[in-house]
């Protein structure tokens, strides 16, 4: 294939925890896409998550016009023609799937972001978790292992509980205390699951005020799915997911590439 | 690969004055503490430095070295044994690096000027309008060195300020001179007092000068520049030669400005910084902006050592207005209009605040100022969570990573 004839664009995500590959062909439909840990080499993850996504595709790396990446890692991509933030890829990815005014909820590894976008995509404000990482994936991982239960048996778990229990704790160390106050006075763990699902929704949702329509994205929803209708229920907001939340950065970074 | 675009951050031709005019404080004040020669006042950065130097004390400032702390990058390492005796991680860390720093025999004025410890005050004298902690700080000092320490209280919270709050103030510092006097066993030569006043209102009018040079476009400097050439506004107001020097650093603004020459190539995006600097990165985050073509044109911070009320044939009662009518002590709609008006000089799409982690008095964000400024003016404006010194509450990646989606979404916009 002719350089000219080049139409497949990837976006690359390296988060903190999850590096995401996604390309798209001209049309902006995703053919190929691929989910690892970011580990501690951050270039050698991307271009494992490359090949995995461009063999799904059925296509090969000369195919490729354009990559940008994004994250945490977005500057050790050697294979990227440039950078986008994470804020920008998610804002873009998330008005791609669902294009109106919205509050994009992205629950990351360790970063939560809230961006809200007017009715053309753009971007109106932005923020971040402050200081620690209460409140984003870091916090399901350390109880998961605190209380011995696979992070993927957390979603499960949480929709059997019938009493909620809550957790007062900012600090992630000091909830886990409070957990094992919890269990010793006998409360349910399935309870204790939607507990910790609460206090992430709770800090969240305490960054910023919701537009009327939100749209939740990154790996702690595509995990946990019941977060999504729990914050429906909270917020009493329109709250929709793309089909795969841990790719809207990625996408977002593919669109990005399409640019120029 | 992906690389960032290399910051280049022009020089100016009056960095060498302020060298000299820095390293010359700081061997004065050096000399005179190991010889006796001349009496030492240290002094809040705010506090009543023309009395002290129109009082023949050379004047020391233990938030400069509380500044050099950071910049230097040491302060992280020496807060904790000041938290150790019992100084809070919470509260400012220019106290708790600077007492730490005393605590563990290391200071920056080794490594500049060979100069082995701060100079040993004969006084102390605080001022509480930046906050109450400088008073704690300058306590401590007072009982390790047994030396007097007194100061002024002021007002906070102020919206118009009234006569009698300014006559307070101002009698306040006229009842520091008979302790003062009993330090240098000299009576208040009230023409030299007038004369210090003098040049430290022209010193004054020469710093607005400067960063109000910052309201063309492009900016002949960022406030990256300005945090490092306000040195002489702080330590050296009231003498002849930071009046010299600002006349020379001004000069050579204003050439810029006829020149066209912007201090970002480029200028893409004019943004305000509200809050205090992150000393310890204050080098990459210059560089940072610089790469983005984006100028942080003006600042709260540097604005806070503009003293042109001062009047020598009124120097107790101007004093005492100029000490009360800062940004610092002043009520929320003192605060919003000031940055109203700032707006509208400078010119900035974008507004920036440092919530200081253990500086509240210089966090501005914290009571909705920030969502009513960009209501209001129509502009975003992002918060970055840091510090002045405890590099432990600045998370760097999360700083970044912020700093440059705002830029994406001034690029949106523009």
């Amino acid at each position: 294939m002719s350089a000219k004839n080049k139409c497949i664009y990837v976006g690359v995500d390296v988060g903190a925890s999850r590096t995401k590959v996604a390309v798209l062909d001209s049309n902006k439909v995703l053919i190929g896409h691929s989910i690892r840990k970011s580990g501690t080499d951050f270039n050698q993850t991307a271009d494992i998550c490359l090949s995995s996504a461009l063999d799904m595709a059925g296509i090969s790396q000369d195919d490729i016009a354009r990559t940008i990446s994004t994250g945490y890692g977005r500057k050790n991509v050697s294979f990227s023609d440039g950078t986008k933030t994470e804020i920008g890829c998610h804002a873009r990815g998330a008005y791609h799937y669902f294009p109106m005014a919205m509050t994009v909820l992205d629950i990351g590894g360790q970063d939560n972001k809230i961006i809200k976008l007017d009715d053309k995509g753009r971007r109106l404000n932005f923020k971040m978790n402050r200081k620690c990482a209460a409140g984003t994936g870091a916090f399901l991982e350390e109880m998961s292992s605190r209380l011995d239960i696979p992070i993927e048996d957390m979603d499960s778990l949480a929709r059997k509980s019938r009493e909620i229990v809550e957790l007062g704790s900012f600090c992630t160390v000091f909830s886990a205390t409070e957990v094992l106050e919890k269990i010793r006075h006998g409360k349910k763990v399935p309870d204790i699951v939607k507990g910790l699902f609460l206090s992430v929704i709770k800090r969240v949702l305490e960054m910023d005020i919701m537009s009327d329509k939100v749209v939740m994205t990154g790996g702690v929803v595509a995990h946990n799915p019941f977060l999504v209708q729990m914050v429906r229920d909270i917020s009493g907001k329109d709250v929709r997911t793309p089909e795969f939340p841990q790719l809207t950065g990625a996408v977002g970074a593919a669109l990005f590439a399409m640019d120029e | 690969m992906s690389e960032e675009k290399k910051a280049d951050r022009k020089q100016f031709a009056s960095g060498k004055l302020l060298k000299k005019i820095m390293a010359d404080h700081f061997y004065e004040l050096d000399e005179a503490s190991r010889t006796g020669s001349k009496k030492i006042a240290w002094c809040t950065s705010v506090g009543p430095a023309e009395l002290l130097r129109g009082m023949g004390f050379l004047v020391y400032f233990p938030e400069n070295h509380g500044a050099m702390l950071g910049s230097t990058r040491m302060a992280t390492e020496l807060i904790p044994s000041a938290n150790a005796i019992g100084y809070s991680p919470d509260i400012c860390s220019y106290l708790t690096s600077d007492i730490g720093s005393y605590l563990q025999k290391k200071t920056p004025l080794k490594a500049a000027y060979n100069i082995e410890s701060v100079p040993k005050p004969d006084v102390l004298v605080y001022n509480t309008n930046q906050c109450r902690d400088v008073k704690d700080w300058f306590n401590w000092y007072a009982d390790e060195f047994k030396a007097p320490v007194m100061g002024i209280h002021t007002h906070r919270e102020l919206g118009d300020i009234k006569g009698y709050q300014i006559s307070d103030i101002a009698k306040q510092i006229e009842e520091l001179v008979p302790g003062l006097e009993k330090v240098t066993g000299k009576k208040l030569d009230i023409d030299q007092f007038k004369e210090t006043v003098g040049y430290s209102r022209r010193t004054s009018e020469l710093w607005r000068g400067c960063l109000e040079s910052a309201s063309a476009i492009p900016s002949p400097w960022t406030f990256f520049d300005a945090t490092i050439h306000m040195g002489p506004a702080v330590v050296a107001r009231g003498t002849k030669e930071a009046v010299e020097y600002y006349e020379v650093l001004l000069a050579e603004l204003n050439d810029r400005i006829k020149n066209g020459v912007g201090a970002i190539e480029n200028e893409r995006h004019r943004i305000y910084w509200d809050g205090m600097p992150v000393w310890g990165k204050l080098r990459a985050l210059s560089d940072q902006f610089t790469s983005l073509n984006t100028c942080v044109v003006a600042s709260t911070y540097c604005n806070s050592w503009i003293f042109d009320q001062l009047d020598p044939k009124e120097p107790f009662e101007s004093m005492g207005r100029a000490y009360l009518e800062l940004f610092i002590v002043r009520d929320e709609a003192f605060k919003e209009k000031y940055m109203k008006d700032c707006f509208e000089k400078y010119k900035f799409t974008g507004i920036i605040f440092h919530d200081a982690k253990t500086c509240p008095n210089n966090s501005n964000n914290r009571y909705g100022l920030p969502e009513r400024l960009s209501r209001h003016f129509g502009i975003p404006q992002l918060t970055i969570n840091g510090d002045l010194n405890d590099m432990r509450c600045y998370s760097e990646e999360q700083a970044k990573t912020n700093i440059e989606a705002f830029i994406e979404q001034l690029d949106e916009r523009a």
